[in-house]
């Protein structure tokens, strides 16, 4: 039952608190400012050849 | 001679497995060693005789390397021909049990033949001939390692034949879709090793600076499949003759560790690589760029992390702890969300040429393909809230979860592939008919959804049965009779794999033409229908 | 805003990216699976289970080897509807010999976990020759083939010294014993006094009614007549053992 417990303590604090930035990072490198030349620039690889 | 290493290898794997059936302490395994000496001797024979097997075609090959994939892409429509009519048979059984024709052919060692026939053979060679094609174009290099391709190729074959013939004699470790025994997961541990090492080295030596985003989903694809694979197979064979092993785990430890594995291959087979194809094939197909290339890189990141912890709602209210059930059942609600993030991304990249779906029906079965992932990565969270589960969990409920996402994503999406890759390998102009694919793309459609809807009710109206009690506190319905009302369902399931088969059929007489240099007679799609009185076309 | 730089050399570094995605997709089979290893409260402590015998065990082979699992359960989930169906609802314990577990996906017929001793040995041999015969809605295939197949015997002590390796506490002298073991259960007549002492409960019988041979039906059957039948119920602490 310990374990448990303090596996649900983490899971719904810093366990939470740790994923949401996690996502938050994912999201903002993607949409990093500068970023959209980039990635417009690699949405093209597909057609740069055949 | 020309295949010099080759062959000594071929034939040193002939005597091991000739050693094999010589030694062998049960019968399964004696046969199916007897099996491998005939594959594998027939192969070494081959060799010898010094068979080309790339075929003399007009397409200029010392670019790319795209022998294996035009024969990965005839293994793709071959297996998926075979998967489906082993699906039919085992509807077929399930409705009529008759057909059961023991030992070899009930019902309990063909299900597996099924499921690993669609999942590895048919979706398997897909996905190996459409990563070498994809990474090869989109790095503009060729494919790393030589022959070693080809041994990919032949070696994934000869892991599904030993796999499927293994099923058939009853060598099984009773895992789902970890069926096949240790010799045999061995075998493709160094078949999937090689292929890792192919893609990697392709990646690595890339004209291209960026690594575009198909390649991600299928590096990680090969990456997770392999730890996956290695773990959940970890068992101890009784005999180094002999077929039988016992898993490493037990019980509630053996039950995590499977459904950890089951569940991605469901995430890591049938979704991540397929979605690598989604995002390589539909731009292409519709001629623009992803919809939103920012969008695909938290797609993948989020949805490879979120997808692991999934599996616990496989296991609802089993013995496995509670804590386990609910992690698993919280992050397969928040799945949701980058799986309709990877749809919106799909279906917008055809943002402004929408008519395409009227006029190509390749797009149109891509469109279908994507819809019908949406829609099964909407009811997969659905079904993981415990109590939905409750009900689905054991019925058909989950069988017509599953084909709404294989029938319609797997297999539509692979065959929007097989169309277009067919005429660029062979270095046809166009298909040999582009209004059979429509007929395809309809054909499959119905198929759907007969299969889907007559599950859903037959799965619904059983889980709604089991637990039906009459006003003095009895259970209404004996266990036979929730079997009985099922069979309708069962009928119209066979029907729908019927369609779903013919289609595959149209496909593979299709493929076949075009690679022949046949060229249907036949009005475009989208043409202006013939002014009345002009001559009546060829029957479509 | 340097980190955000490194993302994009992540996107150029393949190895990079590779090691990253599969840093990723460990973490949550790491949390969800490790602690089962070594949480206390995983497997409950019940009195009754033991390692099967070496007839039982051949006859889960068998059920492994001709798919059952692919339409039967071994897991009786605490609703009412089945406990009132199948009997108490199936606990951890009661799989912890179980390589593979054979709790299954899908109940094309009804769960087995308790199907031990709810019916005649008769029952069964003539329900796995033609289930129609006595269930006649029943869309299970006939297994008629197991009564002419004569059961392995030499094998036996294999199976259970692999069974040890990966954890089943079969002792030297169970090994020892286990083909004349074998051979013992599917043998009214035998003496069965060293069975029983090794394997409590086990039940000695001519499970396929046929005194000629021993078959792959009597293993089928010695199977079937066990599960759910070991642990004792009278003793367990329904509350303590609350996952
Ligand atoms: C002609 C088309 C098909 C038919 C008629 C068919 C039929 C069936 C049947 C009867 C079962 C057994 C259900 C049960 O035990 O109650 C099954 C299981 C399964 N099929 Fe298919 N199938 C078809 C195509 C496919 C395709 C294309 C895929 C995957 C790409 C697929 C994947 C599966 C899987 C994964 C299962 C196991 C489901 C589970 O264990 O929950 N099937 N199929
Ligand atoms: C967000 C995405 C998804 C979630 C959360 C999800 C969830 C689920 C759930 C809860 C089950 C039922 C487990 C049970 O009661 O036994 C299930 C079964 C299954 N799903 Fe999904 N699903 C998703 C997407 C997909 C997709 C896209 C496919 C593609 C083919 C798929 C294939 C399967 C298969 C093959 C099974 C049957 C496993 C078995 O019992 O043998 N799922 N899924």
């Amino acid at each position: 039952m310990e374990t448990y417990t303090a596996m649900r303590h983490m899971a719904d604090s810093w366990g939470l608190l740790a994923m949401v930035l996690f996502f938050v990072g994912a999201v903002t490198f993607a949409f990093r400012p500068g970023s959209r030349a980039l990635s417009d620039d690699a949405a093209r690889i597909p057609f740069k050849d055949e | 001679m020309k295949y010099g290493t080759e062959i000594v290898f071929s034939a040193i794997l002939t005597l091991i497995a000739l050693l094999g059936a010589a030694f062998a302490v049960d019968d399964a395994f004696r046969y199916h060693m007897l099996i491998a000496v005939v594959l594998l001797g027939g192969f070494t024979i081959a060799l010898m005789r010094k068979e080309d097997f790339v075929p003399a075609g007009p397409v200029d090959d010392t670019r790319y390397m795209d022998g294996p994939i035009r024969y990965g892409v005839i293994a793709t429509v071959f297996w998926g021909v075979v998967g489906f009519l082993a699906g039919v048979l085992v509807a077929a059984q399930l409705a009529f049990p008759d057909l059961n024709l023991e030992p070899w052919l009930n019902f309990g060692r063909l299900r597996p033949l099924h499921t690993s026939g669609v999942v590895f053979a048919f979706g398997g060679n897909i996905l190996i001939a459409s990563s070498f094609y994809v990474v090869q174009r989109t790095c503009r290099t060729r494919l790393f390692g030589g022959n070693l391709a080809w041994f990919v190729f032949w070696g994934y074959q000869l892991f599904i034949v030993m796999a499927a013939t293994g099923y058939l004699l009853g060598i099984t470790q009773s895992r789902e879709y970890a069926e096949p025994e240790w010799y045999v997961d061995l075998w493709l541990t160094i078949v999937w090793v090689v292929y890792l090492f192919i893609f990697m080295g392709t990646v690595l030596r890339r004209k291209e600076p960026h690594i575009y985003v198909a390649n991600w989903f299928y590096m990680s694809f090969i990456i997770t499949i392999a730890m996956l694979h290695v773990l959940n197979n970890l068992a101890v064979p009784v005999s180094f003759v002999g077929s039988k092993s016992y898993s490493a785990f037990s019980g509630v430890q053996d039950a995590v560790t499977q459904w950890w594995y089951g569940h991605n291959a469901v995430a890591f087979f049938l979704t991540i690589p397929f979605l690598a194809m989604m995002y390589y094939f539909v731009p292409k197909q519709v001629n623009r760029p992803i919809y939103s290339y920012r969008l695909s890189i938290v797609h993948f990141w989020s949805i490879i992390f979120l997808y692991i912890w999934a599996g616990p709602h496989h296991l609802h209210y089993t013995a496995v702890p509670d804590w386990a059930q609910t992690l698993g059942m919280v992050f397969s609600i928040m799945l949701w969300m980058p799986s309709w993030g990877g749809m919106i991304n799909g279906l917008m990249t055809l943002s402004g040429r929408w008519d395409l779906i009227r006029t190509d029906p390749i797009v149109r079965l891509m469109v279908a393909a994507i819809a019908f992932y949406g829609m099964a990565t909407f009811e997969g969270p659905m079904l993981s809230i415990k109590s939905v589960n409750a009900l689905s969990h054991y019925t058909d409920w989950t069988i017509a979860h599953v084909h709404a996402g294989a029938l319609g994503w797997n297999g539509m999406i692979t065959f929007a592939a097989v169309y277009f890759l067919t005429p660029k390998l062979w270095g046809r102009e166009r298909l040999y008919s582009v209004r059979m694919v429509n007929w395809h793309f309809w054909l499959a459609t119905l198929g759907i959804v007969l299969y889907a809807s007559s599950m859903w009710v037959s799965g619904i109206m059983q889980g709604l049965m089991w637990r039906e009690y009459d006003s003095q506190g009895f259970l209404v319905y004996s266990f036979v009779e929730t079997v009985a009302a099922m069979h309708p369902y069962y009928v119209m399931r066979v029907t729908g794999g019927l369609f779903y088969l013919t289609g595959g059929f149209l496909m593979a007489w299709n493929v076949y033409q075009t690679i022949r240099g046949r060229v249907r007679d036949e009005t475009p799609m989208g043409a202006p229908a013939p002014a009345a009185g002009a001559a009546v076309q060829p029957a479509e | 805003m340097s980190f955000l730089k490194r993302h994009s050399r992540l996107e150029k570094n393949a190895t990079l990216l590779l090691i990253m995605s599969l840093l990723v997709v460990t973490v949550g089979g790491i949390v969800e699976i490790a602690p089962l290893f070594y949480l206390q409260n995983t497997v409950e402590k019940v009195k009754g289970m033991r390692p099967y015998t070496p007839l039982e065990l051949a006859g889960r082979d068998i059920y492994i080897r001709e798919g059952c699992y692919a339409c039967h359960s071994q897991m009786i989930r605490p609703f009412r509807d089945e406990v009132e169906r199948y009997g108490h609802y199936s606990l951890a314990a009661e799989s912890m010999y179980d390589h593979s577990f054979q709790w299954g996906s899908k109940r094309t017929g009804p769960d087995l976990a308790r199907v031990g001793q709810r019916y005649s040995n008769e029952w069964h041999v003539q329900h796995l020759i033609e289930p129609r015969a006595v269930v006649p809605e029943s869309v299970m295939p006939s297994y008629a083939f197991l009564k002419d197949r004569p059961l392995d015997t030499k094998g036996i002590a294999a199976h259970l010294i692999a069974n040890r390796r990966v954890g089943v506490p079969y002792t030297d002298e169970m090994i020892a014993n286990a083909e004349a073991d074998m051979k013992a259960q599917a043998d009214p007549d035998a003496d069965v006094s060293g069975l029983e002492a090794r394997y409590p409960k086990a039940r000695a019988a001519n499970f396929d009614g046929n005194k000629q041979a021993l078959t792959e039906m009597d293993a089928m059957v010695a199977y079937l007549q066990m599960l759910g039948t070991l642990v004792d119920f009278s003793t367990y602490d329904e509350a303590a053992g609350r996952r």
